[in-house]
C-alpha cells in the first residue's frame, strides 16, 4: 500500500475527512449521548413530576374516558357505558370521598347513598363530540385519567422505587460479596450457596405469592426488588476481593496495624467499584422491567399510583378502539431500558472490560 | 467430576426446598385455607366442619410440620386435591403443562434458530449494515417489556391486519397460526441474549492466534468461521441457557395471561389469586424443578464440552 493511502487509511479512521453527518454518527457511536439525554429527562421528570403534570393523575373524567390524542381527528364519545363496573368501580366500593375526589365531584353533602347516586348520575352521560386539544396531549385512559400526567408521575414513581431497591439491594450485596471473599472458609461458602439457591428461585412466582400473602404495598414491593437486586453484586464483588486481598498494598495496610474493617472499606471497597458501577447500571434496566411485569399482572405498586406496567394492563381490554393507553407508557419502559442497556455497556467498555461476558 | 455432580445435586435440592418451603410458608400466612371451603356455596360452615377441616389438612400442627407432611406425600406421588375445585394437583398440572411446554420449546427454537446465526453473521461482519440489524435486533428484544410486545403482536397482526388469531388456544382450535404470536413474544428477549452472547465470545475468539493459524495454513474462510470459530464460540452462551429459562418462566405468566393459554403459568397465577395453597405450592415446585434441572443440564454438559472446566 502506497504511503498516501495508509494516510488516508489512517485520516478515516481517527474522523479527520468526515462529513457533517459522518461526524454527528462518530460522535453519537463513541458517546452514549443520546441515551443520557433519555435518562437526564427521567430523572428530571421524575423529580419535577409534580410540577411538570398539566392534570392530577388521580382525577377520572368521564367524559375523557379513552379520548385520542391530539393529533386525531374530532371523535363523538359515547359515554353512555361509563356506568359499566369495570371501567368505573362502584363509587360505594371506594368509599364516597374517595370515588367523589375521582369523578371530580365536590365531596360535600354526600352522605347518603341517594346524594351519592344522584351526584353521580347527574354526571352528563350523553353522548357528545369531542375535540382533541392540546390540553391533552395523549388523549385519556380507560377512566378518563389525562394519559400524559399518568406518565409522568409515573415516571417519579418508577425512579424512586428502582432507586431505592438497587441502592439497598447494593449495599447488602457489596458487603455480602466483601465479606465472603475477604474472610472465605464457611462464611464464603454459606453465602454463596445462599446466593446460588437465591438465583434457582422463579422469582416472578414467588414474588407474586409474597405480594398476596402480605398485602399489595410500596414497602414489601421495594424489599422484593432489593431482594432480586443484590446477587450479581455477590458474586463479581467476592470475585474481585478475592484477588485484591493478595495484593501487596492489602498485605502492608495489615502490617501497619489497619483493621480489618478499615482494610475492607478503605483498601479493598475502592477497587471494586468500578465493576459494582457497571452492575448497578446493567442492573437498573432488569429492575425496571421486572417491576414492569409485577405491576402489569396486578403485583406490583399499588393502584391508584401510576406505574408504567399497571398502565399497559389499563390498555388492554381497549387495544381494538383506544391503543394509546398501552403503547405510550410501554414506549416509556422500552426507552428508559435501552437508554440503561446502552449506557451500561459503554460504561462496561470503559471501566471494567473483564466484564464483556456478563452481557 | 463425580464430587461436582454431587455438588450440583445437593444445590438442586436446596433450590427446590427453598422455593417450596417460602411458597408453603407464605401461603399460610396469606389466610386460612379454610375460609376457602366457607365461601363455597355462600352458605357459610359448621364448627364441625371448620375443625374437620382443619384436622384434615393437619392446621393443628405446628407448620414445618405441616411442611414437612406435604413434602412427605410428594415424594410418594400424593399431591392433594385443589382447594376450589377438589381435583388432584398432580393431573391438573400435568393437563396445563403442555402448552407451556410447547410455546417455551418453540420460543427456544426461535430463539436458537434466530440469535445464534444472527450472532455470528453479526461478528463476522462486524462494523457492516448486517451487524447494526442484527444489534439493534438485540437491543430492542432486551429492552422492551415482554408484555407490552405481546399486546403489539396482538394490536398489528390481530386488530389491524387480521393475519392471526388472538391467542385462545382453544379446545380443539390448536393451529400453528396460534403459536407465532406467543413463540415471538417469548423467544424475542432469549433471541437477543443469544445473540450478544454469540457475538461478543465469537469476536474473541475470531481474533485468537489459532484463528490466525488456521487463517494463515490457507483454511477456507468458511471452514473457519465454522470449524475453528463456531465450535468454541459456542461454550459461553451454552452455559447462559439456564439464564433463559428463568426468562421463560417469567415469561410463561405473562404470555400466557395476555394470549389467554391454559398453561402452567395461568394455572400458577390463579391460584395465588385464589390462595389455592396445594396448586400454589405444586406449580412453584414444577417450575423450580424445571429450572433446576435444566441448569444441572447445562453445567454437566458445559463440563463435558469443555474439558478446561475445573468442577468446583
Amino acid at each position: 500500500m502506497a504511503q498516501a493511502d495508509i494516510t488516508a487509511d489512517l485520516a478515516r479512521n481517527i474522523g479527520a475527512e468526515r462529513g457533517t453527518v459522518g461526524q454527528i454518527w462518530f460522535v453519537l457511536r463513541r458517546w452514549p449521548i443520546i441515551p443520557v439525554l433519555v435518562l437526564g429527562l427521567l430523572v428530571f421528570t421524575g423529580i419535577f413530576a409534580d410540577l411538570l403534570a398539566p392534570h392530577s393523575p388521580f382525577v377520572a373524567i368521564p367524559d375523557n374516558r379513552n379520548i385520542p390524542p391530539v393529533w386525531y381527528d374530532p371523535v363523538v364519545l359515547n359515554v353512555k357505558d361509563a356506568s359499566d363496573p369495570l371501567a368505573f368501580p362502584d363509587p360505594l366500593n371506594l368509599g364516597i370521598e374517595e370515588a367523589a375526589i375521582k369523578y371530580g365531584l365536590d365531596p360535600t353533602g354526600l352522605d347518603t347513598q341517594e346524594a351519592v347516586e344522584e351526584a353521580f348520575l347527574a354526571i352528563d352521560l350523553k353522548p357528545k363530540v369531542h375535540f382533541p386539544s392540546w390540553d391533552h396531549i395523549l388523549g385519556g385512559d380507560n377512566i378518563g385519567r389525562d394519559l400524559l400526567s399518568r406518565i409522568i408521575k409515573g415516571a417519579q414513581v418508577s425512579l424512586t422505587v428502582t432507586a431505592i431497591s438497587l441502592t439497598s439491594g447494593l449495599l447488602v450485596g457489596v458487603s455480602m460479596g466483601l465479606v465472603a471473599g475477604y474472610f472465605g472458609g464457611w462464611l464464603d461458602e454459606i453465602i454463596m450457596r445462599i446466593t446460588d439457591v437465591w438465583l434457582g428461585l422463579p422469582f416472578i412466582l414467588v414474588a407474586i405469592v409474597v405480594v398476596i400473602a402480605l398485602g399489595q404495598t410500596m414497602t414489601i414491593l421495594l424489599i422484593l426488588l432489593a431482594l432480586l437486586s443484590w446477587t450479581p453484586f455477590v458474586r463479581n464483588v467476592r470475585g474481585e476481593t478475592l484477588t485484591l486481598k493478595e495484593r501487596d498494598y492489602v498485605a502492608l495496610a495489615r502490617v501497619a496495624g489497619a483493621s480489618t474493617f478499615r482494610i475492607l472499606i478503605w483498601h479493598i471497597l475502592p477497587g471494586t467499584i468500578n465493576t459494582v458501577i457497571v452492575i448497578a447500571t446493567l442492573r437498573v434496566g432488569q429492575l425496571i422491567l421486572t417491576e414492569a411485569i409485577l405491576s402489569f399482572l396486578g403485583a406490583g405498586i399499588p393502584p391508584p399510583t401510576p406505574a408504567w406496567g399497571a398502565m399497559v394492563n389499563d390498555g388492554r381490554p381497549f387495544i381494538n378502539d383506544a391503543w394509546w393507553i398501552a403503547f405510550f407508557p410501554g414506549v416509556c419502559i422500552f426507552l428508559v431500558v435501552m437508554s440503561l442497556n446502552f449506557t451500561g455497556d459503554w460504561l462496561r467498555d470503559r471501566l471494567d472490560p473483564r466484564l464483556r461476558q456478563l452481557n | 467430576m463425580r464430587q461436582f455432580l454431587i455438588r450440583r445435586f445437593f444445590f438442586a435440592i436446596s433450590a427446590l426446598i427453598g422455593a417450596t418451603l417460602i411458597t408453603f410458608f407464605l401461603s399460610r400466612i396469606a389466610g386460612d385455607p379454610r375460609f376457602l371451603y366457607a365461601q363455597e356455596g355462600g352458605y357459610g360452615i359448621t364448627q364441625e366442619r371448620w375443625d374437620a377441616l382443619g384436622v384434615e389438612l393437619g392446621l393443628d400442627k405446628p407448620i414445618i410440620w405441616q411442611y414437612a407432611v406435604w413434602l412427605g406425600r410428594i415424594v410418594k406421588g400424593d399431591w392433594q386435591d385443589s382447594l376450589l375445585d377438589r381435583k388432584d394437583v398432580l393431573s391438573k398440572i400435568k393437563k396445563r403443562l403442555p402448552p407451556t411446554l410447547k410455546v417455551g420449546f418453540l420460543s427456544y427454537v426461535f430463539a436458537t434458530v434466530i440469535g445464534i446465526p444472527l450472532g455470528v453473521l453479526s461478528a463476522v461482519k462486524r462494523g457492516t449494515v448486517w451487524d447494526y440489524l442484527a444489534r439493534a435486533f438485540a437491543l430492542f428484544g432486551q429492552a422492551l417489556p415482554v408484555f407490552w410486545v405481546g399486546i403489539m403482536l396482538i394490536l398489528i397482526f390481530s386488530v389491524q391486519l387480521r393475519w392471526l388469531p388472538t391467542g385462545t388456544l382453544g379446545e380443539g382450535s390448536f393451529s400453528w397460526k396460534h403459536y407465532v404470536m406467543p413463540t415471538v413474544t417469548l423467544g424475542w428477549i432469549a433471541a437477543a441474549t443469544y445473540l450478544r452472547l454469540v457475538r461478543s465470545s465469537m469476536l474473541e475468539i475470531l481474533d485468537s492466534e489459532f484463528i490466525k493459524l488456521a487463517r494463515a495454513k490457507g483454511v477456507s474462510n468458511n471452514a473457519v468461521i465454522w470449524k475453528h470459530g463456531f465450535r468454541n464460540g459456542l461454550i459461553a452462551p451454552l452455559t447462559f441457557s439456564s439464564l433463559l429459562l428463568t426468562g421463560f418462566i417469567t415469561g410463561a405468566v405473562v404470555t400466557e395471561t395476555i394470549f389467554s393459554i391454559p398453561g402452567l403459568g395461568r394455572l400458577a397465577f390463579d391460584a395465588i389469586n385464589n390462595n389455592d395453597f396445594p396448586i400454589m405450592v405444586g406449580t412453584v415446585l414444577v417450575f423450580t424443578a424445571m429450572y433446576v434441572f435444566f441448569n444441572f443440564v447445562t453445567d454437566v454438559l458445559y463440563a463435558y464440552i469443555d474439558p478446561r472446566i475445573r468442577y468446583a
